[in-house]
């Protein structure tokens, strides 16, 4: 989990912030502090989907399970669980 | 506007005052701001450019403006007899600027197709598409684009659109808008007119233009109207009926596509509602209870406006400056 924690850090602050951390912590919400808005939802989806090897469904593009490093950990880990 | 009890008719206006009003400003701005002689526009044959031609013919005359035609090969086959037929009803001139063949020269045509194909391999020359949105009422979560495409033989194909994909399509469209804004500065330069912007209010504040296409104008004469008040005023401007009762299209893509499935989450007139319901401060509630949709439904609405005008704050921004240069503000 801390790994994945890890990489998706590090693509939010390479990609959003510049590599300004700007005191993101793990349950910071993407949309209330503005980092992601609609066209940075794509781009995150299309990183999810790269380099975890997923399939994003329609259905799974919720905040619940994009809108913080720790949303986002926890729905890959539901996605490694489901066969 | 807003001490009106919040209904149906929230949005009536006296089209008489409101044209008086803009009138004025048409001519002061000519005269004072832009020391320029006229007004050019592009005609879609849709109803907000109707009524900007309309204001414009009325506030200087007609011969003091341009109605620039500019279909391509993707416009519907009516926009261009739509378009003369408002012009010709007002008087103005107008000027037919195809403009297939730029963007051919641009590469448009090919690019569009290339990014579609990264999607749909099988997207040939003689396909029609377009890009469509999910219906907000609903789907509560994030909304993503997806590429719709046609067959020849008329089987469609929906598929989610990925990043890459994404951004080549919009980019790629986008010279239909900056193509038409070019050459209305070229015919407002010749004749030391200046250009006007068509969008209505529900445009402007939810960033649906092409920054530097329709975007980009030197006057927005209704972008403080709604979609509901421009169709108001468009009756008592006399924009001729068959303008009046067409639907709203954005006319950018191959397939027909409706404004609603591309970018707003409802049709116009409910769009409307539910934002001056916003802007007023009326509560979810009461809006829902107007509109017949569910204060849930109401809400994803209201959301899904700030999200918009978070996501096109770029579009709406002036060139930024390091530091400021006093001597040149206004």
């Amino acid at each position: 989990m801390e790994k994945i924690k890890t990489k998706i850090r590090s693509f939010i602050i390479d990609n959003f912030l510049f590599g300004d951390d700007n005191g993101l912590k793990e349950e910071t919400s993407f949309l209330d502090e503005g980092i992601i808005d609609s066209t940075g939802v794509l781009e995150l989806v299309t990183f999810l989907e790269d380099e975890f090897e997923i399939e994003v469904e329609d259905e799974e593009l919720i905040p619940e399970n994009l809108d913080s490093i720790n949303n986002i950990a926890v729905y890959l880990e539901g996605k490694s669980e489901t066969p | 506007m807003a001490s009106k009890p919040f209904s149906q008719d929230v949005l009536t206006l006296d089209p008489e005052k409101e044209v008086d009003k803009i009138c004025n400003k048409l001519r002061k701005l000519l005269s004072k701001q832009f020391k320029r002689r006229g007004y050019v526009l592009g005609l879609s044959g849709g109803i907000d450019s109707s009524v900007t031609a309309a204001l414009a013919a009325r506030s200087v005359g007609p011969e003091r403006v341009l109605a620039l035609l500019m279909p391509e090969r993707h416009s519907s086959e009516d926009t261009l007899s739509l378009s003369s037929s408002v012009a010709d009803h007002f008087g103005i001139p107008t000027v037919h600027e195809d403009i297939t063949g730029i963007l051919e020269a641009m590469g448009f045509y090919r690019r569009y197709n290339d990014a579609v194909r990264e999607v749909i391999p099988q997207y040939g020359k003689d396909w029609k598409s377009k890009i469509v949105l999910p219906n907000l009422l609903k789907h509560s979560g994030f909304s993503l684009f997806s590429i719709v495409a046609q067959s020849p033989d008329g089987n469609t194909i929906r598929e989610r659109l990925p990043l890459k994909a994404y951004l080549a399509i919009i980019a790629a469209t986008n010279f239909k808008q900056r193509i038409r804004k070019m050459l209305e500065y070229y015919h407002a330069d010749r004749m030391n007119f200046a250009v006007l912007g068509t969008p209505n209010r529900l445009e402007y504040d939810q960033g649906f233009f092409v920054k530097q296409g329709d975007g980009a104008a030197d006057v927005k004469p209704i972008a403080h109207l709604y979609k509901t008040q421009v169709y108001q005023m468009a009756e008592y401007l006399g924009v001729p009926e068959n303008i009046r009762c067409r639907p709203p299209t954005t006319d950018t893509y191959s397939l027909a596509q409706g404004q609603d499935e591309f970018y707003f989450s409802l049709p116009y007139d409910k769009m409307d509602l539910c934002l001056y319901g916003k802007n007023n401060d009326i509560s979810v509630e009461t809006v829902a209870g107007v509109l017949e949709l569910t204060s849930e439904q109401v809400q994803r609405v209201f959301d899904d406006i700030d999200t918009k005008r978070s996501t096109t704050r770029y579009l709406h921004l002036q060139p930024l400056l390091i530091e400021a240069v006093p001597e040149i503000s206004y």
